[in-house]
């Protein structure tokens, strides 16, 4: 979708990473993730957290607006399906921390499917109405639904345990963070370059000549929705580990909207794009927030500088940098 | 049955103002294809520059509502020349965000500029002063609102269909190169069009600030139900923006009356959601008819 690099052999598409700089940075990127922890220590390694889980959302929004060329205002209600499902699983029916996760995401992906279904039929803003509808509804149910949300004051979520280990500390719940993170992240990486990823690139491209080559509409649009919100799910069960309680206002339009800002901010279409506009976005406002009070401000015109310099987002500008430097001095 | 009419009374005033914002919106879509987040942040500034002009400068009234309109409408076409003139490469969903970006800005700078707390805006028309018709009761303020964005809409319907403004605007929703190949000055219009849109909502605002109070952010649940409203009336149809809105209004009055006060707006959208299953493109939008 961006101005991709200069592709010379297609089996450079293909892979994951490539050539022996790809597999340095990789690794020594690796390396920092998981060093990280020797550094970094109490409040950012929490934003590390929750740059992590905001990641995972943002990654799967992007399978589904800058892949699949679908959108969605409504995110934010399959982060709190995901949330309140593992909490409620792990913190009352005591399934341990490593099964009640992996539900919530799969019972995020359900919801995600059904809420696809319009999807079939919607294009566009109204599309994003549909959407946008679920997430209020979302909202309001758990504001209206006490026994769910422990009503305004807020559903605790003890810590849980992973087998011999209390994910009480910051650093342990950065590890679970970081291994999540990091196999969706891989996941996406896989999925773009699977036939799964280029049937949602042919159908966001022209869903009519992706149908004549046999891409199945109905079955690649929901899938879309439905791998969507089960990302979002995951990272609602990493937040309720992270936060360590939960409450509706958490889960609001205005979060929905701050996911489809980070994506489109690191590049649609990509998955790396995703990863910097999450941590960009993330960031920023936690170490910024000595100025409170013109933290909207500040966020608005990022937001605002980024689009307005480089369309493509930040990954796109990255690709302009990496190019100019391939044919550097031509 | 006078339950039953008093509830869509209520409704028709509530509706007639979310028919308001949704004609702001839809005017934009239409000319500029932009779906501007932004609406609700620039009626709230609006508003808020009304209410300092009628406390702080203490003007009349109606010379505070002007600043007020003139205010977002100077904002409006504004971030038309400053931004978004410059981003035309960028896709549509790209613009949006840019108007997201926008939207946090404006709500911010509010917050820093009026602090967010909540301030009662003085208003001619009284929400306790009754008119009985019948078994009906009517407030003036409803009635009020009523009138005034029927008249707003009357007049801009008239803007739309029979001016020469109006006609270059159509002119660019239908097609913009071919309207600039034929000299139609498109940066005028569409900064003229965010002016209109911004302005629209800022009257919004204003016969919505005495029912909800003010504050940087009080439009953002109007706004929803109007960018709601203009969807299920159809994006790029200023009528359906109208019907939708008055829909809208009616249906949630009824449906808090009858079923639930808290699950209203959710019950509206699952409605709304079921209006576009059977119709995609809106009540009377024609969007996505295509030749294939």
């Amino acid at each position: 979708m961006a101005g991709q690099a200069l592709v010379r052999r297609y089996d450079r598409e293909f892979a994951l990473v490539y050539g022996s700089f790809g597999w340095a940075a990789t690794a020594a990127l690796g390396a920092a993730l998981v060093l990280a922890p020797l550094w970094l220590q109490g409040y950012f390694l929490y934003v590390a957290s929750l740059i992590g889980t905001n990641v995972v959302v943002v990654v799967g929004l992007d399978l589904l607006v800058g892949f699949a060329g679908q959108i969605s205002l409504g995110q934010a209600g399959f982060v709190a399906v995901g949330a309140y499902a593992t909490a409620l699983l792990s913190a009352r029916a005591g399934v341990p921390f490593w099964l009640a996760l992996p539900t919530g995401a799969l019972l995020a992906g359900v919801v995600g499917w059904l809420v696809g279904l319009p999807a079939l039929r919607l294009k566009g803003p109204y599309l994003a109405i549909a959407t946008m509808g679920f997430g209020i509804a979302v909202q309001q149910v758990l504001i209206n639904w006490p026994l769910v949300s422990g009503g305004r004051s807020g559903l605790m979520v003890p810590a849980p345990r992973m087998g011999p280990w209390s994910l009480a500390s910051d650093t342990a719940r950065y590890y679970v963070v970081l291994a999540v993170a990091s196999a969706l992240v891989m996941a996406a990486y896989n999925i773009r370059r699977s036939y799964v990823g280029r049937a949602w690139m042919a159908l966001r491209d022209s869903d009519l000549a992706a149908q004549t080559n046999g891409v199945d509409l109905t079955r690649y649009k929901t899938l879309a929705f439905a791998v969507s919100a089960a990302y979002a799910g995951a990272a609602g069960g990493l937040t309720s580990l992270v936060l360590g309680y939960l409450e509706p206002n958490l889960f609001s339009f205005l979060e929905s909207i701050y996911y489809l800002a980070m994506a489109v901010v690191g590049g649609l279409g990509t998955v790396s794009g995703p990863i910097l506009g999450a941590a960009l976005l993330t960031a920023l406002p936690q170490l910024a927030s000595r100025t409170r009070e013109y933290l909207p401000v500040l966020y608005g015109a990022v937001v605002l500088a980024v689009m307005a310099i480089e369309p493509w987002g930040l990954y796109g500008r990255w690709l302009r940098i990496k190019r100019y430097f391939k044919t550097w001095p031509l | 049955m006078d339950l039953l009419l008093q509830y869509a009374v209520n409704g028709l005033a509530t509706g007639s103002l979310y028919a308001l914002v949704a004609l702001g919106i839809v005017v934009l879509y239409r000319t500029a294809r932009v779906l501007n987040f932004a609406h609700g942040d620039l009626a709230a500034l609006g508003t808020l520059v009304a209410y300092t002009a009628l406390t702080g400068v203490r003007l009349p009234f109606s010379l505070a509502a002007m600043t007020g309109l003139a205010g977002a409408a100077a904002v409006g076409a504004l971030f038309y020349a400053g931004v978004v003139r410059h981003a035309r490469e960028a896709a549509p969903l790209s613009q949006s965000i840019m108007t997201m970006g926008l939207a946090l800005l404006l709500g911010g700078l509010a917050a820093v500029g009026w602090g967010t707390d909540i301030k009662a805006m003085p208003f001619p028309l009284s929400a306790t002063a009754v008119w009985r018709l019948g078994g009906l009761v009517v407030s003036q303020l409803h009635a009020g609102a009523t009138a005034v964005a029927a008249v707003l809409m009357a007049g801009l319907y008239l803007l739309v269909q029979h001016t020469r403004w109006g006609l270059l605007m159509r002119a660019l929703s239908e097609n913009p190169v071919a309207a600039r190949l034929l000299g139609v000055r498109s940066d005028r219009i569409l900064a003229a069009t965010w002016a209109l849109s911004a302005a629209l909502g800022a009257a919004a605002g204003l016969l919505l600030a005495p029912a909800t109070l003010v504050d940087p952010f009080f439009m953002l649940n109007p706004f929803l139900k109007g960018f709601a409203a203009a969807v299920m009336g159809g994006l790029d149809s200023p009528p359906g923006a109208v019907v939708g809105g008055v829909v809208l209004g009616v249906l949630e009055s009824l449906l808090a009356g009858y079923v639930s006060v808290a699950f209203k707006s959710t019950l509206a959208f699952l409605l709304i959601v079921m209006v576009l299953m059977a119709r995609p493109e809106g009540l009377l939008g024609r969007e996505f008819q295509r030749r294939v």
